[in-house]
C-alpha cells in the first residue's frame, strides 16, 4: 500500500446525510474482478442522468450538470466532506477504490459506519470525523483556491489559512497509512501463535475443525 | 462476569498488541462471487497459500439469474465473474455449491441450513448481512475485500473489541408482527447509526419465543441499526435447530458440542455499556416509507409531518426521501399503491416467510396494477420443501412467478429489478436510493405485509384482511 503524505488541496462539500456505499459505488459496477476503474462511477446515480452499466464509454453518458463534483469550484479536490454516518450500508470495498480512484484522498464526516472505515485503512483512504462546528468551519472555506487544506497526519492537523483542526485518530491505524503498512505480513509473523491456538482448539472443541 | 459477546470474543483472542487491536481467529468464511475475486487475485500476486481451505464455504448468489437456469448465465459480465469464483475454488479444492447443485442459494441462507456454521464460531464473509448467523450465537460479522483476503492468507483478523449493547424485548409479539417489523422499529427507535461499534445482543421472553428462521431475520437486519454483530444467546432451540444438519457433528461428538453450546449465553450480571427495553406487545406491522431503514412508520400510522418537533434534526432528509419516493406528508400508508413485489433476500427467504405468504394469497389472486410479484427461496433445499408442501402451486395460482434461488431483486445485480419510478413492497433489508434499480422505490416490509400489498395492490393492514 501506498504512503500516505501530507498534501493541500481544496475540498468539496456534499450536503448529505447517511451516504450510503450503493450510493457511492452502484451495484452494476460490483461485476468487476479488479480493484481499478470506479473512479469513473463514483456516486453513478446522482452523476449521470442516464443508467450506465460496467463497460459502457461513460464519457458519452449525459451529465448531471447539478451534480456537485461538477462544480468548478471543486475540480480537482481530494478532500471530501460530507454528512453524518457516511459509507453506511454493503461492504463493499469498491466504494473505498471508487472514492481513491476519483482522487479523493480524505474523507470528513462526524461519523462512518464501522465496515466502511475499516476499509479505507486496507487501502490508504483516510477517514476524519470530527465535530459538527468544526465541519461547519471547513465548508465555509471549501472550493476556494485561497482556501487551500491541508491534512497533516504525522500531526493530526488540518490547517486552513486562517485556523487550524486538531484531530483524532488511532495510533496503529495512523501507522498503517503513513506506513503503507500490509497487515498480512505483519499478521503471518505471528503464525507460529496462531498455529498454536489451532492445536489447542483442535482439543477443546474438535467439531470446529471438522469439514 | 462475561456477556456472550466477551466469551465468542475471549475464545477467538490470539494476541493482544499495544495498540488496542487484537488477533481474532475466524473459524468460517462464507464467500460469494462478489467481493471475492479482488482477494484471490490479490493472495495469488503476493504468492501467498490459504491457510485453512476447510474453513470455506463457496456458494454463487449475488448475480446469479432467477430464471431459466438451465441456459445458463447470459449476462456476460456476471459470467466472468461467477466463472472466476469457480476457478479460485477449483484450483484451491475448496468446497462449493454450484449453480446446478441443490444446496445452492443465498450464502446467509445456505451457511445455517448446512450446519457448516455453528454456535461458538466465528464467521465472517465479504458481506455486511453476516450479521445473520448471530442467531446461532455465533460472532459473525461482514467484512470488506482486503480482510477477505487477509483471512483467506492468515485464518485471522485485526479487530477492535466493540461495546455490548443489550435490546431486551419484552411482551407478547402480537398476531401478524414479526421478526422483521421488531427489526424496522428497532431501527427506527435507535436509527442507522444507533449500533455502531456495538455488538448488540436481543434478549428477552419475546426473543426467546422467535423461530431459529425467526432471530435470523432479526440478526440479518442488525448491521441496518450500524452494528455489524447482532447476537441471540443458545437455547434448546439452537440445539436442535443445528442438530442433524449435514455438516454439524454428529452423535458423541454433538453432545459434547451441545454442553459447550449451552454455555453460549450473557452471565447474570454482566455488564452492558448500553441497555435498551423494548415492549412489543402493542406494536403493530411496520414499512418504511423513505429512503433508509430508519424512516419507518406502523402500518395503521401516517406518515410522517415535516411540521413535528421530533423531525427537526432531520428535516433536510425527510424531504429529500419524500421527493425521491414520490410521496407527501402525512400520507396514509394505505393510500401506497405498488408496482411490483418482491418476496425473497436472506432476510425473509426461508420456509418459514413463504408459509406465511402461502396462508395470506391462498385463493386469492395477485391485484390488476401490480406488474410482477416474484417469490425466490433462499436455497434450493428451501425451494425443495416448499414445492413439497405444495406452496409453489398456490403462489403460482395466485399469480406470482416462482423463482430459483440467489440474491435478486434484493440488489438487482442479475436481471431482476425495478425499472425507474416502480414502486416495490420488498421483504429484503435496503431501501436505499437506487438499491433495486436506478430510480427505484422501495418499501421493506414483513412477507406478510408484502403479500397482503400484492393482493390489493396497494399497502393494507395486514390483520384487517386476515
Ligand atoms: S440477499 Fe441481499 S442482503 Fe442478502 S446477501 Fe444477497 S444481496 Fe446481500
Amino acid at each position: 500500500m501506498r504512503k500516505f503524505k501530507t498534501f493541500e488541496s481544496i475540498a468539496a462539500y456534499i450536503d448529505r446525510k447517511n451516504i450510503d456505499t450503493d450510493a457511492i459505488i452502484p451495484k452494476q459496477y460490483l461485476k468487476a474482478v479488479t480493484r481499478e476503474g470506479f473512479g469513473e462511477n463514483l456516486f453513478d446515480d446522482w452523476r449521470y442522468l442516464e443508467p450506465g452499466n460496467l463497460g459502457d464509454d461513460h464519457s458519452l453518458r449525459k451529465k448531471n450538470p447539478e451534480f456537485f463534483l461538477y462544480n468548478p469550484k471543486y475540480r480537482g479536490a481530494k478532500i471530501l466532506i460530507a454528512g453524518d454516518n457516511f459509507g453506511c450500508g454493503s461492504s463493499r470495498e469498491h466504494a473505498v477504490w471508487a472514492l481513491m480512484d476519483y482522487g479523493f484522498d480524505v474523507v470528513i464526516s462526524t461519523s462512518f459506519a464501522d465496515i466502511f472505515y475499516n476499509n479505507c485503512f486496507k487501502n490508504g483512504l483516510l477517514p476524519i470525523a470530527l465535530h459538527q462546528q468544526q465541519i461547519n468551519k471547513l465548508i465555509k472555506v471549501t472550493g476556494s483556491n485561497e482556501n487551500l487544506i491541508t491534512i497533516d497526519l504525522s500531526n493530526q492537523i488540518i490547517q486552513t489559512k486562517n485556523f487550524e483542526i486538531k484531530f483524532n485518530i488511532d495510533a496503529r491505524r495512523k501507522e498503517v497509512l503513513i506506513e503503507g503498512i500490509d497487515d498480512i505480513s505483519e499478521t503471518l509473523k505471528l503464525s507460529d501463535k496462531i498455529k498454536d491456538y489451532e492445536n489447542k482448539k483442535a482439543l477443546k472443541t474438535p467439531w470446529m475443525f471438522n469439514s | 462476569m462475561k456477556t456472550l459477546y466477551d466469551k465468542l470474543w475471549d475464545e477467538h483472542h490470539i494476541h493482544s498488541f499495544d495498540n488496542g487491536y487484537s488477533l481474532i481467529y475466524i473459524d468460517r468464511h462464507l464467500i460469494h462471487e462478489v467481493t471475492s475475486p479482488q482477494a484471490f487475485e490479490g493472495l495469488k500476486q503476493a504468492g501467498r497459500n490459504i491457510w485453512s481451505k476447510k474453513s470455506i464455504m463457496a456458494v454463487p448468489d449475488h448475480n446469479v439469474p432467477t430464471k431459466m437456469r438451465e441456459n445458463g448465465i447470459k449476462d456476460p459480465i456476471s459470467k466472468i465473474q461467477v466463472d472466476a469464483l469457480d476457478k479460485n475454488c477449483k484450483n484451491n479444492n475448496l468446497l462449493k455449491f454450484d449453480l446446478e447443485d441443490i444446496r445452492q442459494g443465498i450464502v446467509h441462507v445456505v451457511g445455517p441450513e448446512q450446519g457448516i456454521l455453528l454456535p461458538g464460531m466465528t464467521v465472517v464473509c465479504g458481506d455486511s448481512h453476516t450479521s445473520t448467523h448471530g442467531a446461532l450465537a455465533a460472532l459473525a460479522f461482514g467484512i470488506g475485500t482486503s480482510e477477505v483476503e487477509h483471512v483467506l492468507a492468515t485464518q485471522c483478523l485485526l479487530q477492535k473489541k466493540s461495546q455490548n449493547m443489550n435490546i431486551n424485548v419484552v411482551g407478547e409479539m402480537p398476531n401478524y408482527f414479526y421478526s422483521k417489523d421488531l427489526a424496522l422499529l428497532i431501527i427506527s427507535k435507535i436509527g442507522t447509526a444507533g449500533g455502531t461499534g456495538f455488538a448488540i445482543e436481543y434478549t428477552g421472553n419475546a426473543i426467546r419465543n422467535l423461530s431459529m428462521e425467526a432471530r435470523m431475520t432479526l440478526c440479518n437486519m442488525t448491521i441496518e441499526a450500524g452494528a455489524t454483530t447482532g447476537l441471540i444467546a443458545v437455547d434448546e432451540k439452537t440445539i436442535s435447530y443445528v442438530n442433524g444438519k449435514p455438516y454439524a457433528p454428529k452423535e458423541e461428538e454433538f453432545k459434547k458440542a451441545s454442553e459447550y453450546w449451552r454455555d453460549l449465553k450473557s452471565d447474570e450480571g454482566a455488564h452492558f455499556d448500553k441497555t435498551i427495553e423494548i415492549d412489543v406487545s402493542k406494536s403493530s406491522p411496520m414499512i418504511t416509507w423513505g429512503t433508509s431503514p430508519e424512516m419507518a412508520v406502523a402500518v395503521d400510522d401516517k406518515l410522517p409531518d415535516l411540521d413535528d418537533e421530533r423531525f427537526i434534526s432531520k428535516r433536510d432528509d425527510l424531504v429529500n426521501a419524500f421527493s425521491y419516493m414520490g410521496l407527501k406528508e402525512k400520507q396514509n400508508v394505505n393510500s401506497i399503491e405498488l408496482d411490483k413485489i418482491f418476496i425473497g433476500s436472506c432476510t425473509n427467504s426461508r420456509i418459514e416467510d413463504l408459509r406465511v405468504v402461502a396462508d395470506i394469497v391462498k385463493n386469492k389472486k395477485v391485484a390488476k396494477n401490480i406488474k410482477s410479484a416474484i417469490i425466490v427461496p433462499g436455497s434450493g433445499l428451501v425451494k425443495e420443501k416448499a414445492e413439497k408442501e405444495g406452496l409453489d402451486k398456490i403462489f403460482k395460482k395466485s399469480g406470482f412467478e416462482w423463482r430459483s434461488p440467489g440474491c435478486s431483486m434484493c440488489l438487482g445485480m442479475n436481471d431482476d429489478k425495478l425499472s425507474e419510478y416502480e414502486r416495490c413492497a420488498s421483504t429484503s433489508n435496503r431501501n436505499f436510493e437506487g438499491r433495486q434499480g436506478r430510480l427505484s422505490r422501495t418499501h421493506l416490509v414483513s412477507p406478510a405485509t408484502a403479500a397482503a400489498a400484492a393482493i390489493h395492490g396497494h399497502f393494507v393492514d395486514v390483520r384487517e384482511i386476515i
